[in-house]
């Protein structure tokens, strides 16, 4: 279970991330939650088959990790860890859609092939701006974004909540599963028997916990309102980074720009 | 006008499950008083604590803060008054960092910028936590952890101190560090504990639960040297009130 604590401190390190400072750190949060959605947006958008039009969409967390100074082998360990999920949900597509849809020699390549690396690509980049955003912002501080663009104050605290209860959750579930590890004398214990009851327990006791982090927030005037440290106003360069991004996702999407390059190097080279 | 007391007439509370935790407790703390709370484990001392910033609400009785009677209106005034330390510093601190853990409580009392800067450095080096403030909280030891805990309530600028069981799992230098500290504040404080020599060091009264209610307040000399009240309590004298250890142990080998 010293796994579990290790991913857990490995991922209160993108919050610690968001501490540094950079030009990108020093952002309006809301311009770097619009640019994420707009990206994510514009990357889902693509049609099933589609994987060439994808790539240049890695220039988005490419120059945001270069210019915010964030650890690239740790984001790309973040997102390897969500992989094997994706893989789920797409292993079956090469079974199931079996239409050919580029013949290289004998190698048939199959539609389900394309789109099972279509999700991994878009996946990929997804949650890798999703880690980015976070590793930038802040936790704290994209909630209070998204309340301030309008999202109900009521579902902005219960995100902040679900992200502390996470941790909260991964503490309970090292410390019991530790117990029961130890007492099961290397064996199985009990099985799955026994694993309704840690099940149960485990909802109890973090209920408990969260209550009583809940009551020392209280306790230190928290009336579900976001405060950060952080000082920043939608100025001119929130505008500039808002609008740069938006132009050239939007251009992104709607012209295949790799393959008129594709087309260009063709042409002079036949 | 002063803030700085704390009086608590006829309080009861009574759990969901019909428990009576706390029966008819009345008390007066007056200005810069240091006075301890204790009694066996379940005696209702937790309780009570929760209900001296109104993180649980009394079934009857009432608490005063001050001229402040604690009621849902007067709630943020009063927390901001009465600054409370769990027993558990691992539920106390829940952000990232330590500096960004003080300055919770500022920040949601409305401070900005510079002052929060300030407000959180004081705090950390009044308690000897200058240096920690950019590590995260879970890779504090327990004495760290305890006085960064302390530090987030000092930063609130609150007048009454309330901590749960301060001493409980340090080592003891870091626990002698701690007492020292806490002589040095000028606050009203009010503790919890079972480490009753801390309480003679510290507390010039004191206030003994048993199964909910008062069976004692005053002079905490007066209380420890009564040993009838202390057994009757679950309770025994500090362990300096005790007599040297060895000689006891021979004089009860002796009776065996």
């Amino acid at each position: 279970m010293i796994s579990i604590n290790a991913a857990v401190i490995d991922l209160k390190r993108l919050d610690l991330l968001a501490e540094s400072d950079s030009p990108i750190h020093a952002l309006d949060a809301r311009a770097k939650v619009l640019v994420t959605f707009v990206f994510i947006t514009s990357v889902v958008s693509f049609g099933r088959y589609e994987l060439a039009r994808l790539l240049p969409f890695f220039i988005f967390p490419a120059v945001m990790i270069a210019l915010a100074g964030l650890p690239p082998l740790y984001i790309v360990r973040k997102i390897a860890l969500i992989s094997p999920f994706v893989l789920m949900v797409g292993l079956l597509n090469p079974v199931f859609d079996r239409t050919v849809l580029y013949q290289i020699g004998q190698l048939a390549i199959s539609g389900g092939w394309i789109s099972l690396a279509s999700l991994l690509v878009r996946s990929t980049l997804t949650v890798g701006a999703a880690f980015i955003l976070v590793g930038t912002t802040g936790f704290t501080a994209v909630c209070q974004a998204l309340e301030r663009l309008g999202i109900p104050q009521l579902f902005a605290v219960q995100l902040l909540f679900l992200h502390r209860y996470i941790f909260v959750l991964a503490d309970e579930i090292s410390s019991s599963s530790r117990a029961r590890e130890l007492r099961s004398c290397g064996k199985k214990g009990l099985g799955v028997t026994s694993f309704g009851s840690l099940v149960g327990h485990l909802l109890l006791r973090t209920w408990q916990r969260a209550e009583r982090i809940h009551t020392a927030m209280l306790a230190r005037g928290f009336v579900g309102r976001f405060h950060t440290r952080r000082q920043s106003r939608f100025g001119a360069s929130e505008l500039c980074f808002l609008l740069g991004w938006t132009i050239l996702f939007i251009a992104l999407r709607a012209f295949d720009i790799s393959g008129t390059l594709g087309l260009l190097l063709t042409g002079i080279f036949p | 006008m002063s803030h700085h007391i704390v009086e608590a007439k006829n309080l009861q509370h009574v759990y969901p499950d019909g428990t009576i935790a706390i029966k008819d407790v009345s008390f007066r703390i007056t200005h810069g008083e240091s006075v301890a709370i204790i009694g066996a484990n379940g005696a209702g001392k937790s309780t009570l604590l929760q209900h001296l910033n109104g993180c649980l609400i009394a079934t009857a009785g009432e608490i005063w803060i001050g001229d402040t009677l604690l009621t849902k209106s007067t709630l943020p005034d009063i927390r901001r008054t009465v600054g409370m330390v769990f027993q558990y510093p691992d539920d106390q601190l829940f952000m990232p960092t330590v500096f960004e853990d003080v300055a919770f409580g500022p920040l949601n009392q409305g401070l900005s910028g510079e002052e929060i800067d300030r407000r959180v450095t004081e705090a950390l080096e009044r308690v000897g936590a200058g240096h920690l403030r950019a590590k995260p909280p879970y890779h504090l030891s327990g004495g760290e952890k305890k006085r960064v805990a302390i530090a987030t309530v000092l930063a609130m600028s609150s007048d009454i101190l309330v901590m749960d069981e301060p001493t409980s799992g340090l080592d003891p230098f870091a626990r002698r560090q701690l007492m020292y500290l806490l002589q040095e504040f000028q606050h009203t404080k009010i503790f919890t504990s079972h480490d009753l020599d801390m309480v003679l060091d510290l507390c010039g009264r004191t206030i003994i639960l048993h199964e909910g209610a008062i069976m004692a307040d005053g002079p905490t000399d007066e209380i420890f040297r009564n040993e009838a009240l202390l057994t009757a309590c679950r309770l025994e004298k500090p362990f300096s009130m005790q007599g040297c250890p060895l000689c006891n142990r021979s004089s009860r080998h002796k009776k065996t």
